[in-house]
C-alpha cells in the first residue's frame, strides 16, 4: 500500500455529496431513537391492513434483488470460468455483502421486537412459513457472502495465511451462494403466494417465485454495471489497469447477458398471463401499468441493452442499467405495496410518511458510506500487490 | 482452488442430506393435505337474528380484558362506519344497508379460526397453533413482529400493536380458549341476546345450518360461508344476504393456505439437490476447458522452445564456424606477420651487417689518420 500513495488519496471532506450523506445519517439517527422509544406507529403509516410498507417493499425486496450482482458475478468468474470478469468479482462481493447486511439492519426497524430475529433460525422453526427459508437462507447467505469478502479485508490486514485458506474455499462458497441465493431470491416471491385474494391478477401467480429469481438475475447484473459507472466516476483513481483494461469487457459481456434473461423473463409473464387467462385485466388501469412495467421497464430496456452491446456503447448500456434497477423497483413496489391489498378503498391504502422514506434512505447512506471507507481501504477495486493474480 | 474434488462433493453431499431432512419435514408441515381435527368446535353465526346490538362486543372486551373503548358499546352511532378488528378490539359488528329497502343487515367480524389457518402456516416461529378444540392460539413469547400473519389471513383479522415499542403483540379473538378450557362458553356467544351465535360441534352446527336453509329457503341463501373457504373455517356464516354484499368476500376459492405455498416449498429439496451437482457439472467441464487450453498452451510453448533451439544450434554453429575462420585468419595473419617481421628483421639485419663492413672498411683510414 504505502508504494501506492494515490489510493489513500484525502479527498475535501465538505462536497456536496458528503452533506447530504451527513444530513440523512443525522435525521436517521433521530428517527432511529423515535422508532425503539415509541414504536413503530410513530415513524410508520403502517396499519392493521397494510402491515408491510416500504421497509418491506424497498429495503427488503429491492435490496435483495439488487444485491443479486454477488452471486450473478462469482458465479460467471469461478463456475462458468468466465475469467475474464474477475476484477468485477470483488466490487460485486463487496456490494452484495454490505447490501445484505443493510436488509438486515432494515428488518430490525420494521419487526417489532427485533431482539428476537434469531428466533426462527434457532428457537422454533416455522418451516411450512416461506418467510423461515428466506430468514434462514438469508441469514446463510449473509454468513458465506463475508466468507467470500474477507480474503480482500486480510490483504489489508495483512494476515496471509488466513487469506489463503479462505481462498482455497472460493468454489465451495460460490456454489453454496447460488444454490442459497436462488432458494432466497425465489422465496421472496414465494412469500406472496399466499395471498391469491390480496394482490392483483396481472401480478399474482403461482409462478411468482419463478418470476422473482429470473428477475434477480438481470437486476444483480445491471446493478453490477450501475456500480461500476458510479465507481468509475468517483473511485477512478483507485482503480488498477486490470480494472480499468476489464471493464469494458465486462460491460458489454453484462449488457448482453441481462438483455438476453431480460427477454426470457419476458416470454415467461407472457405465458403466466395466459396460463392464468388473465388477458382482459389489461385493459383496464392496472393493466396499462402491468404494461408500463412489463415493457417499458423490462422488454425495451433488454431491447436498448442489445443495441448498445452491439454498437459497443457504453455510456447506453450504463444508463440501461439504472432504468433496469429502476424497473425492479417498480416490479417489487406493485407487488408489495401498489397492486397489493388493490380491493380496499383508497382511504384504506397504504402511502409511506416522510419519516419511513428518511429511514430508508438513512440505510443507503450507510451503505455508501461503508462502501466508500472500504473501497478507499481495502483491495477492491485493484489488486493487492502482494498477491496478484494467484486468486 | 486448492480443495480436493472427493472433498469437495463430499461437503456437499451432507449438505444436501441435511438439506433434505429440513426439506421433508416442511413437507410434512405443508405440502400434504391436511383436514383439520375431526371434532373441532366452532361457531355458527345466523345473521339473519343478528340485531346489532353490540353485546357481543362488550362481552368480548370484558372477558379479554381489554381497555374500554371511547364510545360505550350501547352508542349504536358507531355502526355507521363500516370498521375491523384492531389491537383492542377482537370483535366487531357492522351494519350493512341492503338495497333501498331501508333493511339493515348486521354482521360479526372476528377471526374465523381457519381449519388450515394461513396465519399458522405462515408464520416463521410457528407463533400460530391450531387447538384440537378449533381455536388458532398465539404465542406471545416467540413472536417477532414481522406481521406476515396479517399479511397472510386472507379476512384480514389479525392486528398488532404498532404504538407499543418494547412488547408488541399480535392480537385477536382466541375462541375464547381460556374459557372454553374452564368449560365456560365463549364470551360473544354467552352474551347473544337473539342466538345469532350458537357454539357446538363445528359437523353439528353444518347440520343445523343446513336443516335451517333447507326449512327456509325463501330467507337463507344456498351457502354455508365457512364451510369450504379456503380450506373451511371454525366459524360458519348463514345469510339471507349475498355475503359479497355485506363485506365478506367471495372470491376467496376453497385453497387452504398451505395448499398455495407447497409448490414453493416442495421446490426447495429439488434447488438444494440438483443445483450442486449441475454447477460442479459446468465447474468441472470450465475447469477442463481451462485444462484443456492450458495444455494447448503449454504445448505451444514448448514447440515455439523447440522451434527456437534449432535456430540456437545453427546459429551456434555458424558462431562456431565463425570463430574457426576467425581463428584461421588470426593465425594467418599471425603468422604472416611474424614472417614479414622476420623478413624485415633479416633484412634490416643484412643491411646493418652491410653498414657494418662498410664502417669496417673505413676504419682503418680512421686509424690512419689518428
Ligand atoms: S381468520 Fe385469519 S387470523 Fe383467524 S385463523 Fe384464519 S388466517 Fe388466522
Ligand atoms: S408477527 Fe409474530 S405471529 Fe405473526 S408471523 Fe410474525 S412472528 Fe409469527
Ligand atoms: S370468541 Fe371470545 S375472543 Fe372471540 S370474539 Fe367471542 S368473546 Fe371475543
Amino acid at each position: 500500500m504505502m508504494e501506492r500513495p494515490s489510493r489513500i488519496s484525502i479527498k475535501p471532506m465538505i462536497t456536496p455529496i458528503n452533506v447530504v450523506l451527513g444530513i440523512i445519517l443525522a435525521i436517521g439517527c433521530v428517527l432511529t431513537v423515535l422508532r425503539f422509544t415509541g414504536g413503530l406507529s410513530v415513524v410508520t403509516n403502517l396499519d392493521d391492513n397494510n402491515p408491510w410498507g416500504i421497509w418491506i417493499g424497498f429495503d427488503l425486496l429491492c435490496g435483495v434483488a439488487l444485491a443479486a450482482g454477488g452471486y450473478t458475478t462469482s458465479s460467471a468468474c469461478y463456475i462458468f470460468g468466465l475469467k475474464r470478469y474477475h476484477s468485477a468479482v470483488r466490487p460485486a462481493i463487496l456490494t452484495a455483502f454490505l447490501g445484505y447486511a443493510l436488509v438486515v439492519l432494515a428488518l430490525h426497524y420494521d419487526v417489532g421486537r427485533p431482539w428476537r430475529l434469531p428466533f426462527p433460525i434457532f428457537w422454533q422453526q416455522g418451516t411450512t412459513s416461506l418467510l423461515f427459508e428466506v430468514g434462514l437462507c438469508v441469514f446463510l447467505y449473509l454468513t458465506v457472502l463475508f466468507v467470500e469478502f474477507t480474503p480482500a479485508a486480510f490483504e489489508w490486514l495483512g494476515f496471509p495465511k488466513l487469506r489463503e485458506k479462505i481462498v482455497k474455499l472460493t468454489i465451495l462458497l460460490t456454489i453454496l451462494g447460488v444454490v442459497l441465493s436462488t432458494l432466497h431470491q425465489s422465496s421472496l416471491g414465494a412469500l406472496y403466494t399466499i395471498v391469491p385474494s390480496k394482490l392483483h391478477p396481472l401480478w399474482y401467480s403461482g409462478y411468482l417465485p419463478v418470476y422473482f429469481f429470473i428477475s434477480s438475475m438481470f437486476a444483480g447484473l445491471s446493478m453490477v454495471l450501475f456500480e461500476g459507472s458510479l465507481a468509475h466516476k468517483y473511485m477512478h483513481d483507485k482503480m488498477d489497469e486490470t480494472h480499468l483494461r476489464e471493464s469494458e469487457g465486462i460491460v458489454l459481456g453484462f449488457g448482453k447477458a441481462a438483455s438476453f434473461i431480460m427477454a426470457g423473463y419476458v416470454a415467461i409473464k407472457v405465458i403466466g398471463l395466459s396460463v392464468d387467462n388473465n388477458w382482459h385485466y389489461l385493459f383496464t388501469g392496472y393493466g396499462a401499468w402491468f404494461l408500463l412495467e412489463l415493457i417499458g421497464f423490462v422488454a425495451l430496456p433488454a431491447f436498448v441493452y442489445a443495441i448498445g452491446v452491439r454498437e459497443k456503447n457504453i455510456r447506453l448500456i450504463q444508463r440501461t442499467a439504472v432504468w433496469t434497477v429502476l424497473g425492479i423497483i417498480l416490479n417489487r413496489f406493485n407487488i408489495s405495496l401498489i397492486a397489493f391489498n388493490w380491493h380496499l378503498p383508497s382511504a384504506e391504502r397504504y402511502f409511506p410518511g416522510w419519516m419511513e422514506i428518511a429511514v430508508s434512505l438513512f440505510i443507503v447512506a450507510i451503505g455508501i458510506v461503508i462502501y466508500r471507507f472500504v473501497t478507499t481501504h481495502m483491495p477492491i477495486l485493484y489488486e493487492h500487490p502482494d498477491y496478484r493474480s494467484d486468486h | 482452488m486448492g480443495i480436493s474434488r472427493r472433498k469437495f462433493l463430499g461437503w456437499f453431499g451432507g449438505l444436501s442430506a441435511t438439506a433434505a431432512t429440513a426439506a421433508s419435514t416442511a413437507i410434512a408441515g405443508g405440502n400434504h393435505h391436511f383436514e383439520g381435527h375431526p371434532d373441532t368446535m366452532g361457531v355458527l353465526h345466523d345473521i339473519n337474528r343478528c340485531i346489532g346490538c353490540r353485546k357481543c362486543e362488550e362481552a368480548c372486551n370484558t372477558v379479554n380484558e381489554l381497555p374500554k373503548p371511547e364510545k360505550p358499546f350501547d352508542d349504536l352511532s358507531v355502526l355507521d362506519q363500516k370498521r375491523r378488528t384492531h389491537a383492542d378490539v377482537y370483535t366487531v359488528v357492522n351494519q350493512f344497508k341492503i338495497g333501498n329497502e331501508k333493511k339493515h343487515v348486521h354482521v360479526k367480524k372476528q377471526c374465523n379460526h381457519c381449519m388450515e389457518p394461513a396465519c399458522a402456516s405462515a408464520c416463521f416461529v410457528k407463533a400460530f397453533k391450531k387447538m384440537p378444540n378449533g381455536s388458532v392460539v398465539y404465542d406471545e413469547s416467540v413472536c417477532v413482529g414481522c406481521r406476515y400473519c396479517m399479511i397472510a389471513c386472507p379476512f384480514n383479522i389479525p392486528a398488532y400493536e404498532y404504538d407499543n415499542a418494547f412488547s408488541p403483540k399480535v392480537t385477536k379473538c382466541t375462541l375464547c380458549y381460556p374459557r372454553v378450557q374452564k368449560g365456560l362458553l365463549p364470551g360473544c356467544v354467552e352474551a347473544c341476546p337473539k342466538e345469532a351465535l350458537i357454539y357446538g360441534n363445528r359437523k353439528e352446527l353444518i347440520k343445523i345450518a343446513r336443516e335451517r336453509i333447507n326449512k327456509h329457503p325463501d330467507q337463507y341463501i344456498d351457502h354455508i360461508y365457512g364451510e369450504h373457504e379456503m380450506g373451511g373455517t371454525s366459524w360458519l356464516y348463514i345469510s339471507g344476504t349475498p355475503f359479497s354484499e355485506i363485506g365478506m368476500r367471495e372470491d376467496l376459492g376453497v385453497t387452504s393456505a398451505p395448499e398455495l405455498t407447497s409448490g414453493p416449498l416442495s421446490a426447495v429439496p429439488i434447488v438444494v439437490g440438483l443445483w450442486p451437482v449441475l454447477l460442479t457439472g459446468i465447474y468441472a467441464i470450465s475447469k477442463r476447458k481451462d485444462k484443456v487450453a492450458e495444455e494447448e498452451k503449454a504445448e505451444a510453448v514448448k514447440a515455439a522452445e523447440n522451434a527456437a533451439d534449432e535456430e540456437m544450434k545453427k546459429q551456434i554453429a555458424k558462431i562456431k564456424q565463425d570463430a574457426a575462420k576467425d581463428k584461421e585468419a588470426a593465425i594467418k595473419r599471425e603468422v604472416k606477420n611474424a614472417l614479414d617481421e622476420a623478413a624485415k628483421e633479416a633484412e634490416e639485419k643484412a643491411k646493418a651487417a652491410a653498414e657494418l663492413t662498410e664502417t669496417a672498411d673505413a676504419a682503418p683510414e680512421k686509424k690512419e689518420d689518428e
